[in-house]
């Protein structure tokens, strides 16, 4: 019989796993941001531009939440943006014609759901690259759009409604209690279900999770399909905090969520990741773009910025955990 | 251990010596002050069990590593390789076993990649030149074959010919093959060993890693066994028997045992597969499987054996036929035939049966979800407890459950992926061989394992192109010959002779 202790190969991992320590740097370097913009601008520790940060980020993190289980799953979805405009689009329209907010909130959603359902489609039952099929998806829907929208703008929501965007409780804005609640719901789903760690299985290696056992194209369909929920969520926040829609609101959406995702250390080769990264992923986002408009840097400066914070958080990821392996 | 190789008088300096070469990475000492000769125009086995530190050194010697301590001397001047760009330099090549050949491209710009002949406008190659000068090459090693075939038209024993051509074309004056027969026919072999013989003469030195015990004394003017990282002794192939080296690389009396209770009369039938036939190149497969039974399935690679496997296991679409399982008929998705209690532990374990950079306990637990947490919420420290009795129960060596399982040894690996399939509570397993790349040791333990599995009521169906663990672990076998089942051999039947008559073609 082998020895056991032979081949026992490298001493065993550190008290915290992995993911802890990467999310412990990403809290630290939020926290430094802050220091420094609390330094450099009076108004930045004050409740008003802390408050609105908070729900700047909250928009971001909803579209990139579910943005996050895509990724985790290897692949990715560039239509979340344009799936937000649609969504507000035709949630306005029916808030507009049937004067009830419930029904609108309800019809985004499932569009939203319903797009992501059909990228989850192309990717599985059609096998096209998910990076392609999303890219395609998002032409199609910026063209439904302009089709439907036709130049026009939808303005002016209930009062009831705008509450969900721009509303206060407790003297907090209500996108961070969606925020809070989502992040919680977004944790416990990835971390603390079996359809979670098969999610985080099938982006480790998908040929294996197969043949594992795991029902990998339904849960491709999921992952999709939550995505595309989750962007039908934000177009709500969007059109309630806005009260109006147009056709090109979704433009300037995709590429910061994925920003956030990346900032928040998920992996785009699947695996590697967290919900909550992703949260503090969205906060340094904002964070920075905020410090900046306090300092008066002109907005110019901003993909500059964030091209580089993206590039700087991948690589201290990649280095810090090839040293750890 | 002695200290240097039996040198006669006569011998010259070495071509290539490395004295005293360690290795470390966190947790292991690859290499342990291993020290190494070769000499001008021989041939040097180099031997050991898997993690013995064959791969180690061979990236030393080629630069892909970098020794943690000892010295390198090229014709008894000291020098040092550092890059792989000063081993070239030194005239070092390495055919690995994956080959390095880009697909789309000729043989002629293979051989020349990166050092191709300049055309008359600049940024042009010199087509006639390239073509000329492979044309060349590949005659001095006897290959004869047009130098402008893309190599993606090759077969694995051809690519490896113009690996050897490349190695050529750079001055190679000491050839490292990691086990170039591995993949090699009988008759590809004898060629390969006919060019072996060739270069010898023409003075290169060749370092061979193999695990074949008759290609070692066949080939070997000198052979090196590591053990452990440590290099355990050197000797010329006339001083030694086959079990004197075995003893040697595994450091104590190991008669591979194939631990094996045979049942007096196996159980009810548990897989009856009726008439299978696949787009992968199986037809009218039948095959009949009970409890308590070890069932081979045998024939040449190619054969379809891999493609039974797979069809059973619902990983490829089936055309036509029946598989019934436990009484129900059975047709999916592998999800299903996990569900219903199918397990496939499949050939390629690094790419098709672990995610290798999730833990131990991730893969332990990932087929087994559904069992473990009924509620479907998932529980990090159930899923702990059920890894840590697995991990003892197989005996897994690992410092924790939360290791990265990629950092595992081939056969603890394997014990994973077995661990997978014992989590889940499946019947019946099959295994595609299941022994590869495994030490002599770890195997021996899996078939302690699966002879218990069956004892217990479990089946299995194993897939092995090692017919002597074929003969000595099955009840009884189907051998296949070209995606048909050509026969089936009872246990008294069940000889290596028998099988590779009728997995022969026109047998």
């Amino acid at each position: 019989m082998t020895d056991i202790t032979k081949d026992a190969i490298a001493p065993p991992r550190s008290f915290l796993s992995q993911d802890a320590i990467q999310l412990f740097y990403r809290l630290l370097a939020a926290l430094l941001i802050c220091a420094v913009l609390a330094v450099l601008s009076d108004s930045f520790l004050s409740l008003g531009n802390i408050l609105n940060v908070l729900r700047q980020a909250s928009l971001t993190f909803f579209i990139a939440s579910g943005l996050t289980l895509v990724v985790l799953t290897a692949g990715l979805d560039l239509s979340v943006g344009a799936n937000v405009a649609l969504s507000a689009c035709i949630a306005g329209t029916v808030i507009h014609k049937t004067g009830s907010p419930a029904l609108g909130i309800l019809t985004g959603l499932a569009c939203g759901g319903i797009v992501g359902l059909l990228n989850g489609i192309m990717v599985t039952a059609l096998r096209i690259p998910s990076f392609i099929a999303t890219y395609g998806m998002l032409w199609v829907l910026n063209g439904l759009t302009y089709w439907y929208m036709a130049g026009e703008t939808l303005h002016g929501f209930p009062a009831g409604f705008r509450q969900i965007g721009s509303g206060y409780l407790f003297g907090l804005p209500i996108p961070v209690y969606l925020l809070l609640v989502f992040l919680g719901i977004g944790t416990l789903f990835a971390q603390r279900t079996i359809w979670g760690q098969e999610i985080y299985a099938i982006g480790a290696n998908p040929v294996a999770a197969r043949l594992s056992g795991i029902p990998v194209a339904r849960r491709l369909l999921l992952v999709y399909a939550v995505s595309g929920t989750m962007a039908g969520l934000a177009s709500i926040i969007f059109l309630s905090r806005l009260n109006s829609a147009e056709a090109d609101i979704g433009e300037s959406l995709t590429l910061p969520a994925i920003a956030a995702v990346l900032i928040g250390g998920t992996s785009l080769f699947g695996g590697v990741g967290t919900v909550f990264g992703t949260f503090i992923g969205a906060l340094i986002l904002t964070l920075v773009l905020n410090g900046m408009n306090l300092l008066s840097v002109s907005a110019n400066w901003q993909p500059l910025v964030t091209g580089i914070i993206v590039i700087l958080a991948v690589w201290l990821d990649m280095k810090t955990r090839r040293r750890a392996q | 251990m002695s200290d240097a190789l039996p040198i006669e008088a006569t011998t010259p300096t070495p071509l290539l010596e490395l004295r005293g070469i360690s290795k470390e990475f966190p947790g292991v000492k690859a290499l342990d002050d291993v020290s190494f000769a070769v000499y001008p125009g021989e041939v040097h086995m180099l031997l050991g069990e898997n993690g013995a530190g064959k791969s180690s050194l061979m990236k030393v010697l080629c630069g892909a590593y970098h020794a943690d301590a000892g010295e390198f001397y090229h014709n008894g001047e000291k020098v040092a390789i550092s890059s792989t760009a000063d081993a070239q330099k030194l005239g070092i090549a390495v055919i690995f076993q994956e080959f390095s050949l880009v697909p789309y491209l000729d043989i002629a710009q293979n051989i020349f990649l990166g050092r191709e002949p300049k055309g008359r406008i600049p940024g042009t190659i010199d087509r006639r030149k390239i073509l000329a000068d492979a044309r060349r090459v590949l005659g001095t090693i006897g290959f004869d074959i047009d130098p402008s075939t893309t190599v993606d038209k090759l077969g694995v024993a051809q690519q490896q010919m113009v690996e050897i051509a490349k190695a050529i074309s750079q001055n190679a004056r000491i050839l490292v093959m990691d086990e170039p027969t591995a993949a090699l026919s009988d008759r590809e072999t004898e060629l390969l060993f006919a060019l072996i013989a060739r270069l010898k003469a023409d003075g290169v030195s060749i370092v061979y890693i193999s695990h074949r015990m008759a290609e070692v004394f066949a080939l070997g003017d000198r052979i090196t066994v590591l053990r452990d990282g440590r290099r355990i002794d050197g000797v010329r192939p006339a001083d030694v028997t086959p079990d004197q080296l075995v003893r040697m690389m595994v450091g104590r009396n190991v008669d591979m045992t194939y631990p094996r209770n045979f049942a007096d009369k196996p159980g009810e039938i548990l897989l009856e597969v009726k008439g299978l036939t696949a787009s992968t190149g199986i037809s009218d497969i039948n095959i009949e499987v009970r409890r308590g039974e070890i069932v081979g399935l045998c024939g040449l690679v190619g054969s379809g054996r891999s493609e039974v496997a797979r069809a059973i296991f619902g990983a490829d679409p089936v055309t036509s036929g029946e598989i019934i399982f436990d009484g129900k008929a059975i047709a999916g998705e592998p999800d299903l035939a996990t569900r219903r209690g199918i397990a496939l532990i499949p050939e390629s374990r690094k790419s098709e049966g672990l995610a290798l950079l999730r833990s131990v306990s991730d893969n332990l637990v990932v087929s087994a979800l559904r069992k473990l947490f009924p509620s479907g919420l998932f529980d990090q420290r159930g899923a702990q407890r059920t890894s840590d009795s697995l991990i003892r129960q197989l005996r897994i060596a690992t410092p924790s459950a939360r290791q990265t399982v990629g950092l595992l040894s081939g056969g603890n690996q394997q014990k994973v992926v077995i661990g997978k399939w014992l989590a889940a509570g499946s019947k019946l397993f099959i295994f595609d061989e299941p022994t590869r790349g495994i030490d002599i040791g770890a195997k021996s333990e899996i078939f302690a394992l699966i002879d218990r599995l069956v004892a217990e009521g479990a089946a299995a169906l194993m897939i092995s192109s090692e017919q002597v663990e074929i003969c000595h672990v099955c009840d009884r076998a189907y051998v296949m010959r070209e995606g048909r089942i050509a026969g089936h051999l009872t246990r008294n039947e069940l000889t290596e002779e028998n099988i590779v008559r009728l997995g022969m073609h026109h047998a």
